[in-house]
């Protein structure tokens, strides 16, 4: 029931869900800590600005960034005079799509993980002589590691089950853009309801598994620290 | 002055209410323009209102055969009102064709496409944006258009694929794709392109794009879905049809 198509669509899906994963915790991470620790007056702007994308509907952000990837949107512009041509209609467009789609899902939780550990931890770091970098990366990033597997988590969930945005900017190229969520409405919208059900079970039982893994690592990781 | 118009308005709408009914019609998305304009024809001609829920037909077939209240389906293709019909969701004696789509390739830059369409031979593109075959009419005709041409093999690593024609339209005018396949009703309004270069592909060179008509079940005793589907037929709806580009 499930074709060689569907088995490269959900191949593809696992390398996007997994290198957006691993980049958006690299962007996330700093913007989180920023947004835990500024006094700044910048703070709430860039704060409703990180969670924008909770507001549009995902179709409408994929057709702006259809339109901002294009010839004669600026991301199109500064990717063709860096002779990368252009970036719709390839994976690359879709991780950045992924990554600006799925950002809120990442930075709350940081945010969050971050802000509740207060400044104690890091103070206590400072009186041993710490630098700063030393101590986020010994005390504050494992003190906040439920945070960040949470952000890992929903990012990943996410992006597996983000279509909006593919449909939009993807243009459906196997191997390149055609993705499981896609993949499962091109049977649906030609009808071929069985192949849709077959996906849809498979997906949801494999992401079922990548959830609960996590969650029993997470308890487990817990219950060695107490 | 204002305050009459009110008054007419409100007086129009109770008059509909008490000569006229109301149908709930189901329409493919590229012949919601139109169907407007054919709805607000019906509208003042009989006195009956259409209501248009626009989608793909996929998706409405999918809500038609989930208990959606459409009185009448104007599909994409033929094939999908045939399928209702066999399903006991359709009227058989109402299918018709309503409408026959014509094939453009097209490009948002004047000039680009010559009108004889050797831009497809000659090949110096990018991408070539077409509607997805598997899932639209539109997709399957130029896909046709690309085989009878013997260009599928040669052009099959450059092709986007829209989920339906609408999108393939936005890939061309967006940019994102140089030139694809549309529906002239896209993009030619009173029989004149609105924007860009295009070559009208003749109609020898893919299969026909008919969009048939079917009155579903569920408006089988509505007095206003019966009248729409003559109304179709006529010579007013015709010429709205015809001046959107399509046979």
């Amino acid at each position: 029931m499930v074709t060689t198509e569907d088995l490269q669509s959900i191949w593809l899906t696992l390398q996007l869900a997994t290198l957006t994963t691993m980049l958006m915790l690299i962007i996330a991470t700093p913007i989180a800590w920023w947004l835990a620790r500024t006094p700044s007056r910048w703070r709430a702007p860039v704060a409703a600005l990180t969670s924008l994308p909770l507001v549009l509907p995902p179709t409408v952000l994929g057709f702006y960034l259809l339109l901002l990837l294009g010839p004669q949107g600026w991301v199109g512009r500064i990717s063709a005079s860096l002779g990368l041509g252009p970036l719709s209609f390839t994976f690359s467009g879709l991780v950045i799509g992924s990554l600006l789609f799925s950002l809120p899902f990442a930075v709350l939780p940081l945010q969050y993980a971050f802000e509740s550990m207060g400044r104690r931890p890091l103070e206590v770091a400072a009186t041993l002589r710490a630098r700063p970098l030393d101590a986020f990366f010994s005390v504050a990033l494992p003190i906040a590691r439920p945070g960040i597997l949470t952000a890992a988590i929903l990012v990943f969930a996410h992006t597996v089950g983000e279509f909006g945005v593919v449909l939009m900017i993807g243009g459906n190229i196997p191997g390149q853009t055609r993705v499981v969520s896609t993949q499962i409405y091109s049977h649906v919208e030609a009808m071929q309801y069985p192949a849709a059900h077959a996906l849809s079970v498979f997906m949801l039982i494999f992401a079922f598994l990548v959830l609960l893994a996590l969650a029993w690592l997470n308890r487990r990781r817990d219950r060695v620290l107490a | 002055m204002k305050r009459f118009a009110w008054a007419l308005l409100a007086l129009g709408t109770h008059c509909a209410v008490l000569f006229g009914a109301d149908t709930t019609v189901a329409v493919a998305a590229n012949f919601s323009e139109p169907m407007q304009k054919i709805a607000a024809a019906f509208a003042r001609d009989t006195g009956h209102r259409a209501l248009l829920a626009v989608g793909s037909t996929g998706k409405l077939s999918a809500q038609i055969r989930n208990g959606a209240p459409f009185d009448a389906l104007l599909a994409a293709d033929e094939l999908t009102p045939l399928q209702l019909v066999a399903e006991g969701l359709g009227d058989p004696a109402s299918l018709f064709t309503y409408a026959t789509g014509r094939l453009a390739l097209w490009s948002a830059q004047p000039g680009l496409i010559d009108p004889h369409g050797a831009i497809l031979a000659r090949g110096d593109f990018q991408r070539l944006a077409l509607a997805d075959p598997k899932l639209a009419p539109y997709g399957a005709a130029a896909m046709d258009v690309l085989v009878a041409l013997k260009l599928d093999e040669r052009l099959r690593s450059r092709l986007v694929l829209g989920e339906s024609v609408g999108q393939a339209y936005l890939f061309v005018a967006s940019g994102n794709a140089p030139l694809g396949f549309v529906a002239l009703s896209q993009v030619q309004l009173s029989g004149r392109l609105v924007s860009g270069s295009a070559w009208i592909v003749p109609q020898r060179l893919h299969r026909p794009i008919r969009q048939d008509f079917v009155l579903l079940a569920h408006g089988a005793a509505n007095a206003a879905a019966r009248s729409l589907a003559v109304y179709l037929r006529g010579a007013e709806a015709h010429r709205i049809i015809r001046s959107h580009g399509y046979d």
